[in-house]
């Protein structure tokens, strides 16, 4: 069996289970935001549901609108916020306290290897860097597994991925993951698992498989894996508050795809609009110039991006023109950018620094384009509108290149400093 | 289940943000999101179709975001029913839930154009065209367990139904 197939199976009361089955499972993690949350409680109120089945693994985190960017917002905020209080809810976290909530549980704790999480936020997948099983899905979803605990699935088929060779220098997640959408397409590994293996798994950190599960939604997949190791470890032992499991997959575990990368030839990648396999290898990109750089996100918005972001725009500036928005995805990550000196760095080069929020990637709040306006960002989408006018372009890319272009005015490799 | 409409097409990858956008989802109204329909990749939309239309789309529709808005935006709007080469796998399960009826046919598209109507008869799987002489087309069977959601009017009554 293959890891996925191990942690769902865990789950159910079921003798076995092979892709392609139907199954009920248990969750351990149940989490919504700001925008999927309150048709969730409606659903569930509706449905007759009093109390969710575990307050400590239904998750409500308001960080898309918020700080609360108009008068609509406010009002869905406050209807959650109300629930999450009447409830009684472990983990609600609000402004001050909130993260972006891809960053935040794995940095908090709330979720750990060999979990079953679902999130009405389809970037719920980043967690499997864990060794979880994670999935976006639905509010109605979400309504159910509070009254229940259980959610149904369609046991997935896995596609391995198989790394090898030494990453180029500046070469990050980011770019590995680009790379391979741009491979396989967006539909690429629709309804499967992607499980990522190989040599160069052990010189990946943390922060980096993160980015590379977070954005395995945007091939399609169900959700995106990789096998707990040593890494994984050190990250959960000094956060972790209850029992967590390491699941393997079989030797003779069945494939659906096997698809293996050298990574020794790939450069630092851009996904031009209006799709994120749209992509390019930087030496292909040409003369791109751009309005609005956007530095952050539950792709891209950890520690280690704002320290690759700083490094590049230590005493320089954002080129005449181009406005740099840098938002650290955590008051955790916020707080130690400032103690490592980071939030100085980016203040004298001109970057507006932010409160946690996934406002500019949807294009809510905080950085909305104007018509005709192109952006760099280190979020996962790039579809036409995603960040304001629908006349607006994304390019998608890792926070060297991000920060590199901010100094530049076009789209640049770090190199070119 | 039987669905008659005139069918709007729309081509690969119609991710939610195109078929909501993101700046609309200040509120969870199922009138308010309707209004907005499809904006993206069609601000006149909304304004074109009548009651009971048809979506009929390429590869991977519904991609993106996992905002149910997306489909209690078409079912609101009044769009009876969609049919797509494919469909990403959160609008899909989404689609169940919430009891709009969709199906994946691979030939549809491509014999097509905007404003024909057609039959889907989702009981015995086949898409007649009504006004050409082409014969029927067949749909990919819906599983049991999804058949039995959109029967009972999504997932919640389907759980409430199971309790009692």
């Amino acid at each position: 069996m293959t890891i996925t197939e191990k942690i769902l199976h865990h789950h159910t009361d079921l003798k076995e289970i092979h892709p392609g089955m139907l199954i009920n499972a248990r969750v351990d993690i149940a989490l919504g935001n700001d925008i999927t949350a309150p048709i969730a409680i409606s659903e569930f109120r509706k449905a007759g549901g009093l109390k969710v089945f575990d307050r400590d693994k239904v998750v409500l985190i308001p960080d898309h609108f918020t700080p609360n960017k108009d008068i609509d917002s406010a009002q869905q905020c406050k209807f959650m916020r109300e629930f999450a209080r009447e409830q009684g809810l472990t983990h609600y976290y609000d402004v001050g306290e909130v993260g972006i909530e891809h960053a935040l549980l794995p940095e908090q704790g709330i979720v750990l290897p060999g979990d079953l999480v679902i999130g009405a936020d389809s970037h719920t997948c980043t967690y499997g860097a864990l060794g979880a099983f994670a999935t976006g899905v639905g509010s109605t979803d979400l309504a159910a597994a509070m009254m229940t605990g259980e959610v149904w699935f369609r046991v997935p088929e896995t596609m391995k991925i198989v790394f090898s060779g030494k990453m180029k220098k500046w070469v990050s997640g980011k770019d590995l993951i680009l790379h391979i959408i741009g491979r396989i397409g967006v539909d690429g590994a629709l309804y499967k698992a992607m499980e990522f293996t190989g040599e160069t798994i052990g010189q990946l950190s943390m922060a980096d498989r993160l980015t590379i599960a977070n954005m395995v939604i945007e091939a399609g997949a169900k959700n995106g894996i990789f096998i707990p190791d040593n890494i994984t470890k050190a990250y959960v032992a000094e956060r972790a508050k209850r029992l967590y499991s390491f699941y393997n997959s079989d030797p003779d575990a069945q494939y659906a795809d096997v698809i293996n990368i050298d990574v020794s030839n790939i450069e630092l990648q851009v996904a031009f609009p209006h799709i994120p396999s749209n992509v390019r290898g930087i030496s292909q990109v040409g003369n791109v110039k751009i309005d609005q750089v956007v530095i952050g996100s539950c792709t891209n918005g950890r520690i280690e991006d704002l320290r690759v972001a700083a490094g590049i725009l230590k005493k320089k500036k954002a080129a005449p023109y181009v406005r740099l928005i840098i938002v650290p995805a955590t008051q955790g990550i916020y707080k130690q950018a400032l103690q490592e000196g980071l939030i100085e760095i980016f203040i004298d080069a001109h970057a507006a620094v932010s409160t946690p929020t996934c406002g500019a990637c949807l294009g809510g709040h905080m950085g909305v384009l104007a018509d005709g306006e192109k952006a760099v960002s280190t979020t996962n989408r790039n579809f036409i509108g995603r960040m304001g006018h629908t006349g607006s372009e994304v390019y998608l890319a890792s926070p060297a290149i991000a920060a590199a272009s901010a100094v530049l005015g076009r789209i640049a490799s770090p190199e070119e400093l | 289940m039987k669905f008659k409409g005139r069918v709007w097409k729309f081509g690969d990858n119609i991710d939610t943000d195109a078929i909501i956008p993101a700046r609309y989802l200040t509120t969870s109204d199922p009138n308010a999101l309707a209004a907005h329909c499809m904006e993206d990749a069609d601000p006149k939309f909304v304004k074109k179709i009548s009651v009971g239309d048809i979506i009929v789309a390429g590869e991977n529709f519904g991609c993106g975001s996992s905002r149910e808005h997306a489909p209690i935006a078409i079912k609101t709007a009044g769009i009876s029913c969609v049919v797509a080469k494919s469909f990403a796998r959160i609008f899909y399960r989404n689609a169940f839930n919430i009891g709009l009826p969709i199906f994946e046919s691979r030939d549809l598209w491509d014999i097509l154009s905007d404003g024909q109507e057609i039959e889907v008869d989702g009981d015995n799987g086949s898409i007649r065209m009504l006004d050409s002489d082409r014969g029927p087309l067949s749909i990919e069977p819906i599983p049991p367990f999804m058949q039995q959601l959109v029967s009972d009017g999504g997932l919640m009554k389907h759980i409430a139904k199971k309790k009692t």
